[in-house]
């Protein structure tokens, strides 16, 4: 195949290339800043090669925090996010393949009416919706806490209606053999389900990790704590406007640090992801 | 093993659809049994009503001693083996077998010897510990006889299990199946639209249509003596050839211009009556030389075209406006096809009530 390689196949790669350059240049910036001294980043004139201070300025930021603006180690924030992530992203699958386990399988009352007011969520999203369920959250005391962080933010009709599509490709005898071998609906669902979901469950993890992980609005509000603070948030609050001078290089190692989780979940459960998404196992 | 006794049994869907219309069947203790009958008949509905996957809405089925209309899938003792295997993806072949019995909280030790036992009789050992995925699908289908063998259920049922292999296979296991269950005995159902595996399976074919019975006998008995013009249709390939006629005299039928001879002994028509006539392509054969001389019997032939098949030749033609197929030999020459003639052995001639398509037969099976 060497020898064919022309300048059809030659072209793509390039643009490729350059399309990778154009995203990561930025990421690669954000990493040189964060290893300069601040006054460098201050004065405008932006190094392109990395500075001296890589471990004195991650040190300082995961443990320290910035000496003028919020004053929290950068650790604790990344804990906050990495809870609440999780906590999202587990709450969801584990709801919406009950719920969706329940709609594909069982037959009873209402079950299309339950459906449809499942799928109906999908048109309210949180900032929809956000007075009333900050009101609800309040109310039951749910404010700084990880609760609060993360209920409302777990039902879900998308996973739903994910797993229900899913459900719905298992040929029916695996359930009919599965019920002439003695298996109840909660043994079906464990020995037999479950496993073969788990793919589906691997990609949907990656995905909705994701989405927990960069939840702006709803922990901006709900936590008034510093403790409580996500790394998303974190950031926002390190860069200030008016007098104070912004500790740059920290709020840029901050930047890389929140971007390191959600990046190991892509790369290490990629296989996984992809596999969930485009292979069926039945 | 048990028994299975059908009584009355009828299915009707909630829209009104009636699949099974009060069917009534005596399955003996280890027999091997074939529900044979186009898509639509009502063969699998009945067959999952005796497994409880779908509800009995009338009637009641009887498997050994207990009414089990009423009674779980899993309780009634029985075993199936489903068109598509069925088998779960993610457990290796030997948790497949295994699943059933530990569910039933089975003693390891017994599980055991029990799965190694069917493994060794489906020759199916070497690939206990593969995934489904890794075997092909004669391996699959084995992987599913032994999942139901392993449980020791008093009734295996199957539901057109061969109908996913490919021609070589199915010959091949049909075989193992039939061998199989001369070893074990065990009472059989089984559900096919295939009349081979019918005719080569069963001890008791029982043929349906349209939700009802049209005949239960053994394979040579239905093919030799079909009760109705759909069995006698839908048994037997090429199809048998029917066209309708008019009884002229005692032990004669007239088609057109022709005549053919009956057994008078056996079928019991009224004169003057019209009737479906009914001879098998393999029992018409061509008549040569002067037509003069056995005028009386014979039908007229015009052959259109032959279906070449090796060890046959199928010939088709029209008598009069009738289409017929002939089942000749394959020395049959060219020359012979052009005879003018054809007849039948008065043995081999069927006759049909011409309204409700039963046999005039006075001893019907």
């Amino acid at each position: 195949m060497v020898e064919r390689r022309s300048l059809g196949d030659l072209l793509p790669h390039f643009i490729l290339c350059l399309g990778v350059a154009i995203v990561a240049f930025p990421v690669y910036l954000c990493f040189v800043g964060s290893t300069h001294p601040q006054e460098v980043i201050a004065n405008g004139h932006m190094p392109v090669t990395p500075g001296p201070l890589f471990f004195q300025t991650y040190y300082q930021t995961l443990f320290v925090g910035t000496s003028g603006t919020t004053r929290q180690p950068v650790a604790a924030m990344l804990m906050n996010s990495m809870i609440m992530a999780t906590a999202i992203a587990l709450g969801k699958i584990a709801i919406s393949i009950l719920s969706a386990y329940a709609v594909v399988y069982f037959k009873f009352p209402f079950r299309m009416s339950a459906f449809w007011l499942i799928f109906m969520t999908l048109m309210l999203p949180v900032e929809v919706r956000i007075y009333p369920t900050y009101k609800i959250a309040a109310d039951l005391h749910l404010l700084d806490t990880y609760a609060g962080l993360t209920l409302p933010l777990i039902a879900s009709a998308t996973a739903t209606l994910y797993f229900r599509q899913f459900f719905m490709t298992i040929p029916d005898e695996l359930v009919e053999a599965s019920m002439l071998d003695g298996a109840g609906p909660v043994r079906f669902f464990f020995d037999t389900l479950l496993p073969l979901s788990r793919t589906n469950i691997a990609a949907l993890f990656v995905i909705l990790f994701i989405y927990g992980w960069n939840q702006y609005l709803w922990p901006l509000l709900v936590t008034t704590r510093d403790d409580m603070q996500t790394v998303v948030i974190g950031i926002k609050k390190m860069i200030v406007t008016a007098d104070a001078l912004t500790e740059w290089n920290i709020v840029l190692a901050t930047a890389m640090l929140a971007m390191l989780p959600p990046v190991l979940v892509v790369v290490l459960m990629q296989r996984w992801f992809v596999k969930g998404l485009v292979e069926t196992e039945k | 093993m048990a028994a299975v006794v059908l009584d009355h049994i009828t299915k009707t869907y909630a829209g009104g659809v009636e699949a099974v219309r009060g069917v009534s069947l005596d399955i003996p203790n280890g027999s091997f049994t074939v529900l044979l009958g186009p898509s639509g008949c009502g063969k699998s509905t009945l067959l999952r009503m005796i497994a409880g996957l779908e509800t009995i809405s009338g009637g009641t089925c009887r498997i050994g001693d207990r009414i089990v209309n009423d009674i779980e899938p899993a309780d009634r003792d029985i075993a199936m083996v489903f068109q598509n295997y069925a088998l779960y993806p993610h457990m290796s072949v030997y948790d497949n077998m295994a699943y059933g019995l530990r569910n039933r909280k089975t003693p390891p030790a017994e599980i055991d010897r029990r799965v190694r036992e069917a493994a060794g009789l489906l020759a199916i050992d070497e690939y206990l510990t593969r995934k489904p995925r890794a075997l092909s699908g004669g391996q699959r289908q084995r992987v599913a006889m032994g999942r139901a063998i392993v449980r020791e259920p008093l009734v295996f049922l199957f539901d057109e299990p061969l109908s996913n292999l490919d021609a070589k296979l199915r010959v091949t296991m049909r075989l193992e199946i039939r061998r199989l269950h001369n070893r074990l005995k065990a009472t059989s159902i089984f559900v096919t639209h295939d009349q081979v595996e019918a005719m080569t399976l069963a001890d008791q074919v029982v043929v349906m249509n349209a939700g009802r019975i049209e005949q239960v006998g053994r394979p040579i008995d239905v093919y030799r003596f079909p009760a109705t013009r759909f069995v006698a249709t839908f048994v037997g390939a090429p199809a048998m050839n029917l066209a309708p006629g008019r009884i002229v005299a005692d032990g004669v039928v007239e088609i057109g211009s022709g005549r053919l001879a009956f057994d008078a002994a056996r079928l019991k028509p009224s004169m003057g009556a019209s009737v479906d006539v009914g001879v098998r392509p393999e029992d018409l054969r061509l008549l040569q030389g002067d037509p003069g001389a056995n005028a009386a019997v014979g039908l007229p032939f015009a052959p259109e075209f032959v279906e070449e098949l090796g060890a046959t030749r199928l010939i088709h033609g029209l008598s009069g406006t009738a289409p017929f197929v002939i089942a000749a030999p394959a020395a049959t020459t060219a020359a012979d096809m052009t005879a003018g003639r054809i007849a039948a052995d008065p043995a081999a001639v069927h006759l049909f009530d011409i309204t409700t398509g039963a046999s005039l037969a006075s001893t019907a099976a």
